[in-house]
């Protein structure tokens, strides 16, 4: 167990390194650099020369590479090349708790949709409840998750005015301030999500439900109730479990998105702003950090599994 | 996997009984005949545009912002720009750009998966490591990267999307190739000494297209859904052109004036996506293909 623990966690590291190095090569070796896009072609050749002595883009990508990559293992991810040259560490430090916020709520959000609404269509197979289970997650699964939010802002912000249409407020600020700015963008991203994980707790519960042992507790004369929360569900969990991976990554796609539509200053609009400006040094970075949330998200999932499925062989 | 080629090979080796097979699926299948209905209607009006729009598409006019009406049916946007014509010429984008991106990931996803499982060793390596890296990311947001890299644009969009979808790809292709070769018919075709290429082409490949049509139509609704979010993002094909995710982004500001900007465009691109997604599903009933992507 030990050694696929470290033997998971080194090819996490592998990833994240390959990632890097893919990032910045491709970058540069596109035509179009940053300085023209800054000076929108106005500028004389000398202030253009002199740009890129201060950004280091007159040396060899070898060297560019060196220090690029020497510096990120001290934590510096270099600085924007707009606006105050703010470092990008604290451009993205300051947007991680947006994302992450947002991330954990569309989570609580989508779990809290699918858990009850797979397994009442499970145990209510072929009625209306389950064909209308059913639909949500099909409409789920189609709707553009940046449509839903412009949907939500025309209902709930701009018509009925109960919460606000833009921005974020830090938990600071007090938690309702802070929720009330999340509670759109999560339902946005969280939708998707949650029709996922629902079609994946009925038709595990159901296979469960098929197994010998269930026919057994229930043959004992165990109450329904606890035949499905003690013995079915607890095994039904563990296909939906390595869906959670998947999902988390429908998650943080739909935040990219979704937080360009509420204006929130996350990781993915720091992304998007990066790449529209052709700001390299945000966009190294941004790329790193969303990448790193994949690699995470899967190393979980993976370790998670194994705790949970003895039955995996770990060679 | 093993009863899933068997069933593959038995349908493809009898031409009518997949026919015969697709129809049955599809006459009771009362989801995936609306969605062929709705997608019918989509490519006519994709084909049929300059004849459908009543009005030129970029045309702005004095009318702006008027809610929908007999004159405008679906209504104008800030600049007097007519919805309707607009959201039908965007047709055009949405399916071009999905079918596009499509074809090109199929045509190298399938090559790189069946080099990889027909020759193995170090061939599969080196391909399967680079697939793999692809995998641990969402598409998504691999065609958001190679934006960043080659930049906007319709030939930049189309070369990230597809780009971002070769991963499916080549591992089904991969793992069909595996499966078959270990089938009779394809040693007796080695014995008979025909060469790698013809064995790959005329064996191999009719007998692993069922998951692979059923993967291209559903990534079709993925490409379009990705090309829409782009756009949207302001990541996609130039300003001018009307493509959903534009549309919707154009109007984004003025929605608590005009809900019709909001609501319309993004109408279309779901209902696009649920009428493929549900033919899709259909394919994969009738073609037997286990669902393995999720």
């Amino acid at each position: 167990m030990t050694g696929y623990i470290i033997r998971r966690i080194l090819g996490a590291v592998l990833v994240m390194l390959a990632v890097s190095v893919l990032v910045f090569f491709m970058i540069r070796l596109v035509p179009g650099d940053p300085i023209g896009a800054m000076l929108a072609d106005a500028g004389s050749e000398e202030a253009r020369e002199a740009l890129m002595r201060k950004f280091g883009f007159d040396q060899p990508l070898s060297v560019q590479f060196l220090k690029w990559f020497g510096n990120l293992l001290y934590g510096d991810l270099g600085a924007s090349l707009y606006g105050s040259n703010q470092k990008v560490t604290t451009i993205i430090l300051e947007a991680l708790p947006r994302t992450m916020s947002l991330a954990a709520l569309s989570f609580v959000i989508a779990i809290a949709i699918a858990l009850p609404a797979g397994i009442i269509s499970a145990l209510k197979r072929n009625t209306s409840t389950d064909t209308a289970v059913s639909l949500f997650a099909f409409l789920g699964l189609s709707m553009p998750d940046f449509w839903l939010a412009i949907l939500l802002i025309i209902v709930f912000a701009a018509n009925l005015q109960w919460l606000p249409a833009i921005g974020y407020e830090p938990l600071s600020s007090g938690v309702w301030e802070w929720f009330s700015h999340l509670i759109l963008p999560s339902i946005a991203i969280g939708t998707g999500f949650s029709a996922i994980i629902a079609r994946m707790v009925r038709s595990s519960l159901l296979e469960v439900m098929q197994a010998d042992y269930i026919r057994t507790a229930a043959s004992k004369g165990l109450e329904q109730k606890k035949i499905i929360f003690w013995h079915a569900l607890p095994n039904a969990m563990i296909p939906v479990i390595t869906v959670l991976g998947i999902a988390f990554a429908l998650l943080i796609s739909g935040a990219v998105v979704v937080e360009n539509v509420f204006s929130i200053k996350g990781l993915g609009r720091v992304l998007i702003q990066g790449i529209i400006n052709r700001d390299y040094p945000v966009v190294q970075g941004a790329v790193l950090f969303v990448s790193a949330f994949f690699v995470f998200a899967n190393l979980i999932v993976d370790l998670l599994y194994a705790v949970i499925d003895p039955r995996i062989r770990y060679d | 996997m093993a009863d899933n080629s068997q069933t593959i090979l038995h349908t493809e080796s009898k031409g009518r009984f997949a026919s015969s097979r697709l129809y049955a699926v599809f006459s009771r299948d009362k989801k995936a005949q609306f969605g062929i209905l709705i997608l019918t209607l989509f490519i006519i009006s994709a084909i049929l545009a300059p004849l459908i729009a009543p009005y030129d598409p970029n045309k702005m006019s004095l009318d702006m912002m008027l809610a929908p009406s007999s004159k405008h049916l679906l209504g104008t946007d800030d600049l007097g720009r007519d919805l309707f014509s607009r959201i039908i010429w965007g047709t055009q984008v949405s399916l071009f750009v999905g079918i596009v991106t499509v074809a090109i990931s199929m045509l190298i996803g399938v090559l790189l998966g069946v080099l990889a499982g027909y020759y193995g060793g170090w061939i599969d390596m080196i391909i399967m490591r680079y697939i793999d890296l692809q995998w641990a990311f969402p598409n998504f947001i691999i065609a958001v990267y190679l934006v960043a890299v080659f930049g906007t644009g319709l030939l930049n969009i189309i070369v990230a999307i597809s780009l971002a979808f070769l991963d499916d790809f080549a591992r089904i292709a991969r793992s069909m190739v595996l499966t078959l070769k270990e089938e009779q018919f394809i040693d007796a075709a080695r014995v008979q000494g025909f060469s790698d290429l013809r064995i790959m082409l005329r064996h191999i490949l009719p007998n692993s297209m069922a998951p692979i049509i059923v993967q291209a139509t559903v990534s079709v609704s993925y490409a379009i859904l990705g090309e829409a979010s782009l756009s949207f993002l302001g990541l996609g094909v130039n300003v001018d052109t009307p493509t959903w995710g534009l549309i919707l982004a154009d109007g984004r500001s003025f929605i608590s004036q005009a809900w019709w900007l909001g609501v319309f465009p993004g109408l279309a691109i779901m209902l696009i996506v649920l009428s493929i997604t549900s033919i899709g599903d259909a394919l994969r009933d009738a073609f037997d293909v286990r669902e393995n992507t999720l």
